[in-house]
């Protein structure tokens, strides 16, 4: 099976080279109109199908690997290091991307995915997806090298073939990392089809904005799974480590989050090339970014730039990222130069108050997100280099300069939808936002009340204060938002005599992509209110013995027993737990620690038990070596399950955008310009 | 008339931002009445965890009792937050604080994000100017840029437009 996988690698690379080199030669020949021996078209076509062939390679080698997995085939090395006999079956199959030449291999094989799916619809536009699978051709190139070259994954073992292998990492031995890394990869890898059109469509100034709703669908998408595959691995981080929290600012989820906060970016900003016909050059660029954001991430983590408590693997492939990253750059900069008078922006910024410098703002507010984050991410490596001494760039300094730029974004989310394309009147603006800033100020007061107060003993606290900020302004934007979607559908209940509900999903139906836009918005209200409630957390740790007893928020847990379980993967300890609440016995937990046997590993499994209200999560963290009384841990963490929440409804709302409207939803604005101005008053605080 | 008042509200608008924004930067620098909670959250554990100390949950740790300890003896000795901070660092090196110092080249790291965003900001509002908005010149009306354009140009923005099917927010 190592010299299948070995070879379908090898062939792999071959047809990328020459979908490469023969897409190549068939775009110059038929750009410049040079006569050729061979007809362009037909020339593209071999390219395409060389594509479509080297899917079928890299399929072949991922096949492969999987394989060998499940065979317990440990004379191949990764295998080895990364499962053994007695795993379930869909860890093994996890293991494909448990390392660091398997996960190379999964980004090659969605790539090639991407790219099959592409070269299949390449009757859309044949000569610009003929741009973008030979761009697509290109970064397959460079992983299949790295592949072949310098992080095999069918390496043979040195020596003698072990019965057993060393098992796979037992972080990673939980449900979502079966689910977590290849929605991550989903994303990471997704980017690269819009920057191949954006770049194809540079390369061969294509003319108008059709490229960007080709690219729509692609980029949504991809920017749904990068959403799922951050919000999983927060899920995976808070049930696994065991310290009560999910996102620990550690480089690693840095990584995912940039290229997120950058595609969220050029997703409202793209809206204005395509409806006004500005920020083509801004648009181009941020793309650009997005896709290089992506390999970043590797390089800084795998490449052991940064130190990282998720960086699995590290291995000098930093390098070959680095050197691809470079010639990528070089090649953006050097085709943007050539062809930047093709970008040239057909309107401009009318007003201050206007949608589109909303999204201006709200570009400017995410960009400086991601920055805040690459800063943090890069300043330890920056200081050694300068001062000779590297520093930690932890949670209390995001805390302090990120959550404030987040809360500033969440403000532009209510205010965004508030505000008409082109200007708008004083006056309609005072109408727009007296509800949201009625609720926001209503929000404040009744926090106070409940005794929410922003500060403790005389001082003001951090936490309390923004939590204050941001469910006040949450408030606001929910208010907001609502206001919109009942504005709109009374209009239509008025006009067509359904009654509200029936009138709410017709204007849903009519124009998805906006509607379904503002539900993303929801979502993303929700989960900073979820977020918030992280300000409130609460622990307590004791050592338990038999009928002992401790007590937090609400919540007397009773220890009642503790029992221990085995089997071929891991043997286990389980503390067993009765929880009171107001005397009344209401559940029983039961966290659990593991011993995992192959590797010798212990890992806690965390119990939680969820309410909307909080959760009380509780950890088993060992036994007391004197006593050998079990020790646990336990947290309240008020409003996280509003998190997960918040991704179902941004699920839900990216879904609903990707739905095609029942009806052109821009009929009113492909107007003239002049007729547009006289029907400003009717899209007053909507459109 | 209106010009006035609307530039009086946006000043107002914007002075209301700025000091809200000022408050937020500069919250946490106050302690609680716990300082040990506190100041085991502005510490980095030296298991190599890579967690606060205040969160470090490894059984058996061999560094965080130790830390928590030198703290809860700092504390008693009546040492300022500086002046613990010092003598971690002296002790575990500077790795030991879970965020950059306010001193020297570590200031940078508190600089660069807000001195980048009023940058951008900058470059926004005057970008904005250049393009017409905010009383600058008038941009043109779309119909009138198409009217006289040449008819290659004129052609290519109706093109333009039939193909812009679709909308947005």
């Amino acid at each position: 099976m190592a010299t299948f996988g070995s070879a379908c690698l090898l062939i792999g690379l071959a047809l990328a080279a020459y979908n490469l080199l023969a897409g190549a030669v068939a775009l110059r020949l038929i750009a410049t109109g040079q006569p050729a021996t061979i007809s362009p078209e037909r020339l593209a076509d071999t390219a395409r199908r060389a594509g479509i062939a080297g899917f079928i390679a890299v399929s072949g080698a991922a096949f492969a690997l999987v394989w060998a997995a499940f065979t317990n085939d440990f004379s191949i090395t990764y295998i080895t290091e990364h499962s053994n006999r007695a795993l379930p079956l869909a860890y093994k199959f996890s293991a494909l991307w448990s390392g660091q030449e398997g996960s190379l291999l999964l980004w090659a094989w969605l790539l090639g995915t991407y790219g099959f799916i592409l070269r299949l619809r390449h009757k859309t536009d044949v000569k610009l997806y003929a741009y973008a699978g030979t761009i697509l051709a290109g970064v397959q190139v460079f992983f299949l090298a790295v592949l072949n070259f310098a992080a095999p994954p069918f390496s043979l073992l040195k020596g003698a073939i072990p019965d057993d292998g060393n098992g796979l990492n037992p972080l990673l031995q939980y449900p979502e990392m079966v689910i977590h890394p290849p929605m991550l990869y989903l994303g990471y890898v997704g980017f690269s089809v819009p920057f191949a059109f954006a770049l194809g469509a540079l390369m061969m100034r294509y003319p108008g904005e059709k490229w960007i709703r080709i690219t729509r669908t692609w980029t949504m998408v991809t920017w749904l799974f990068l959403t799922c595959g951050i919000f999983l691995g927060m899920h995976w981080a808070y049930a696994v480590l065991g310290w009560g929290g999910y996102w620990g600012w550690d480089p690693v989820e840095n990584a995912s989050f940039m290229p997120w906060l950058t595609g969220t970016a050029f997703l409202h900003s793209v809206m204005m090339q395509e409806r006004k016909g500005m920020m083509k050059s801004w648009n181009v660029w941020l793309i650009f970014s997005t896709f290089l954001l992506t390999m970043l991430g590797t390089t800084l983590t795998r490449g052991g730039l940064v130190s990282s408590v998720h960086a699995f693997a590290q291995s000098p492939i930093g390098r070959w990222f680095v050197v691809f990253m470079g010639i990528v750059l070089a090649i953006c900069i050097f085709t943007y130069v050539l062809q930047r008078s093709h970008l040239h922006t057909e309107h401009h910024l009318e007003s201050l108050v206007s949608r589109e410098s909303s999204f201006l703002f709200n570009n400017l507010v995410l960009l400086t997100a991601c920055f805040v984050i690459l800063w943090g991410t890069l300043f330890p490596i920056i200081s050694e280099y300068v001062q000779g001494t590297k520093v930690t760039v932890g949670a209390p300094w995001y805390n302090r300069v990120a959550v404030p730029v987040g809360l500033f974004l969440v403000f532009l989310t209510g205010v965004g939808p508030l505000l008409p394309w082109r200007a708008t009147s004083f006056k309609a603006v005072k109408r727009n936002f007296v509800l949201p800033v009625i609720t926001l100020w209503a929000t404040v007061i009744v926090c106070l009340a409940v005794g929410l107060w922003p500060w403790k003993d005389g001082a003001l606290d951090q936490g309390s204060f923004y939590a204050l900020v941001a469910f006040s302004m949450s408030a606001a934007v929910l208010t907001a938002i609502a206001s919109e979607f009942l504005r709109g559908a009374s209009v239509i209940s008025r006009q067509t005599r359904r009654n509200l509900f029936s009138a709410l999903w017709l204007l849903t139906r009519r124009n998805t992509r906006r509607y379904g836009g503002y539900m993303v918005h929801i979502g993303v209200v929700v989960v900073v209110i979820g977020l918030a409630g992280s300000a409130f957390n609460r622990s307590v740790e004791s050592e338990m013995g038999l009928h002992s007893k401790m007590s937090i928020g609400p919540y007397t847990l009773e220890q009642v027993g503790a029992t221990q379980d085995s089997n071929p993967n891991y043997s286990s300890e389980y503390a067993v737990l009765d929880v009171y609440q107001g005397g009344k016995k209401i559940f029983q937990i039961t966290p659990e620690r593991r011993l995992y046997l192959a590797s010798g590993q212990p890992q806690t499994m965390v119990s939680i038990h969820s309410t909307p209200e909080w959760d009380l999560y509780v950890v088993y963290e060992g036994t007391n070596p004197d006593t050998g009384q079990p020790i646990i841990k336990a947290f309240l963490n008020p409003l996280v399950g509003w998190i997960w929440f918040g991704l179902v409804v941004m699920v839900l709302g990216t879904f609903l955008a990707l739905v095609p409207s029942l009806t052109p939803a821009t009929a009113a604005l492909r107007v003239p310009a002049a007729q547009a101005a006289a029907m400003a008053p009717a899209l007053k605080g909507g459109d | 008339m209106a010009t006035p008042l609307r530039l009086t509200f946006w000043t107002k608008a914007v002075e209301v931002a700025a000091l809200a924004a000022a408050i937020c930067f500069s919250l946490g620098a106050s302690s609680p009445t716990s300082r040990i909670n506190t100041l085991s959250h502005s510490l980095m554990c030296q298991c190599g965890c890579a967690q606060l100390l205040g969160e470090c949950d490894h059984v058996g740790c061999p560094d965080r009792d130790k830390e928590l300890s030198l703290l809860t003896t700092d504390i008693a000795a009546g040492m300022t937050d500086q002046q613990i901070f010092d003598s971690f660092v002296a002790k575990y090196g500077a790795t030991v604080l879970a965020a950059p110092t306010t001193k020297g080249f570590d200031l940078v790291a508190w600089i660069a994000p807000f001195a980048v965003f009023a940058a951008a900001l900058l470059l926004t509002i005057l970008l904005i100017r250049r393009w017409g908005g905010l009383g600058g010149k008038k941009a043109v009306p779309a119909t009138l840029v198409a009217e006289s354009s040449d008819p290659e140009d004129r052609e290519r923005l109706q093109r333009i437009r039939r193909e812009t099917g679709d909308g947005g927010l």
